[in-house]
């Protein structure tokens, strides 16, 4: 989880309201910023992370030791090229990497645990909104980001429309849909059925319910994959064995290796935040903050669209990725649109799908020229 | 680029807002937006041409014309332009009144089925004509309903569409179209190209 060093963090003053009601004052925000921000201050992307992110974008993530979630899309000459750009990355508040979360303690020195404010992604884009001022950028070049990313991207450019010049969601939706709901439940029952759990009590010195949250990774992780792409890399084969053992270890790779998923996202991520993030997700529905009409949550924005699905994903599938062109469209916005083939599934824009990172690098690089 | 691209960027004065139907690679796009200010977006079925367009720096939605055109607002465009396409789909008639309901104006292209070249191959070759708009072989041609320039002339007075200006080409030639010359116009030209509105 936490290791303190290492993380820059921005203390935000201003109190910050949240849509649960309740406000927030001297939080901090825990950032990582990748290349150079120029002198006229017009070449920052802000980037924001899918629910398991963190700030840590590109290169080695100093708490994991291993490449940052977005190496593929993120560094010098990749299609988010920071020779050129200025990526800038903060970790959610409700997160477990620095930024405010259910792991910190309260005024009492008591960790909070759920007695942390339920957060939403408006309240997530409103706190990261900061980073702005604290650089002294007045628009962003770009905000982009995948899957809950992707949300707090439509989020961000509806609450701040002159904020950004272009605007890249990424396989993602405006609203989570009942199926989306239904497996973070799954991931929120997983945790709190773990003993361990103890109504969120735990504390970092005691045993985590490390166990639930393991299964919730599992369960999660599967919808990030497509099923041909799972029978391609794994199907029946079996794991370090010449047959059937008869018995309920790991007999088949794909067990094995969803256990060893399970296994290492705990040495990372704090089961609350898991709850709280997840259900900042499920409460994500940008057309009902404009009366049903999507295209409302985008009228008073001039910025370049470029909407990007993948056809394996069936967690936020291509046409949920239309309706926010079409909401778009219907407004006369400036808006482009492609669906990239891959077998990978949603997890497609975290990895080496040329065809995506091709499509972003030219849509970056030609608007940037544009300036 | 295509001399017929030329004519149809000659139709559209500067500063206007335009949508390429079936914008393929993106050249005509990029003609209109680098020479005449033009507000461009482009909608194309083809995933590789949508990322040829991406390449160029041009706004474009990938999808089909038949179902995505209902999403755009009705006269969002100052013209709507479809470039040899109309015959390529299931309901060419659909296809046309969305274009007028989009665009203000429709700059229509047509590959001439009436040409004497393509007559002159079907009467004496007795197989499917082969020309320069019509490279296809029967089975793998992506055309379902050819027109001639008659066809389309007759079509759309039908439909109660006004022609602001129908020019036939041939190769080089441009020319006028019109209710005298017409029988003249489909028997010489290679293309039809139809300036409409509705």
């Amino acid at each position: 989880m936490n290791t303190e060093k290492n993380i820059k963090t921005l203390i935000v003053k201003e109190p910050l309201k949240l849509d649960c009601g309740k406000t927030i004052k001297d939080f901090p925000i825990a950032y990582e910023t990748y290349g150079s921000l120029n002198s006229k201050k017009d070449n920052a992307i802000l980037v924001f992370h899918a629910l398991t992110g963190d700030q840590f974008v590109t290169g080695i993530n100093p708490a994991t030791n291993k490449e940052g979630w977005w190496s593929y899309a993120v560094g010098p000459d990749k299609a988010i090229d920071t020779n050129k750009y200025f990526v800038i990355c903060s970790n959610v508040i409700g997160g477990c990497m620095g930024s405010y979360g259910p792991s910190h303690k309260d005024p009492n020195q008591k960790i909070f645990g759920t007695n942390f404010p339920v957060i939403t992604i408006n309240d997530m884009v409103n706190a990261q909104y900061n980073l702005l001022d604290h650089f002294g950028i007045d628009k962003l070049f770009s905000i982009t980001g995948g899957s809950m990313g992707g949300m707090q991207v439509l989020q961000f450019i509806s609450n701040f429309p002159d904020k950004s010049k272009t605007v890249i969601p990424i396989a993602t939706t405006s609203s989570h849909s009942a199926q989306n709901i239904a497996f973070n439940e799954l991931g929120r029952q997983a945790i709190t059925a773990d003993s361990n759990w103890k109504d969120g009590n735990y504390t970092s010195n005691e045993t985590n319910p490390g166990k639930g949250l393991a299964v919730a990774r599992m369960a999660a992780h599967i919808t990030y994959l497509s099923k041909k792409g799972l029978q391609e890399k794994f199907g029946r084969k079996l794991q370090e064995r010449e047959d059937l053992k008869f018995g309920f270890d790991a007999d088949f790779q794909i067990e094995s290796y969803l256990r060893y998923q399970g296994s290492v996202f705990v040495d990372r991520f704090d089961a609350n935040s898991y709850l709280y993030i997840t259900r900042a997700m499920d409460y994500f529905d940008l057309a009902k903050q404009f009366n049903g009409n999507l295209s409302e949550a985008f009228k008073n924005t001039n910025a370049k669209f470029f909407i990007i699905s993948f056809t394996s994903d069936w967690l936020y599938p291509t046409q949920e990725n239309k309706d926010i062109v079409i909401a778009l469209n219907s407004i006369g916005a400036d808006v482009g649109f492609v669906e990239i083939e891959s077998d990978k599934g949603h997890d497609s824009f975290l990895l080496d799908v040329p065809d995506f990172l091709n499509a972003l690098k030219n849509f970056l690089d030609k608007s940037y020229e544009e300036n | 680029m295509k001399n017929e691209f030329q004519v149809i960027a000659d139709l559209i004065e500067k500063d206007k807002k335009v949508l390429d139907v079936g914008c393929a690679d993106g050249t005509l796009m990029k003609f209109l937006k680098d020479n005449k200010n033009i507000n461009i977006r482009g909608l194309e079925i083809s995933k590789e041409r949508v990322q040829e367009c991406i390449a160029k720096g041009l706004t474009v939605i990938e999808g089909n014309a038949e179902k995505d055109l209902k999403q755009f607002p009705d006269k969002s465009f100052d013209y709507v332009i479809l470039s040899q396409t109309l015959q390529a789909f299931l309901n060419p008639e659909l296809v046309l009144d969305e274009l007028l309901r989009v665009g203000k104006k429709a700059i229509v292209t047509i590959p001439n089925f009436g040409y004497w070249k393509v007559r002159f191959h079907l009467l004496f070759k007795g197989t499917m004509p082969i020309t320069k708009t019509l490279p296809d072989e029967w089975h793998n041609t992506p055309n379902l309903h050819m027109c001639t320039i008659k066809d389309f002339f007759h079509f759309v007075k039908s439909k109660d569409i006004k022609i602001v200006k129908s020019l036939a080409l041939n190769n080089l030639n441009k020319s006028t179209i019109n209710q005298s010359n017409l029988g003249v116009k489909n028997l010489f030209a290679d293309l039809g190209i139809f300036l409409i509105e509705k």
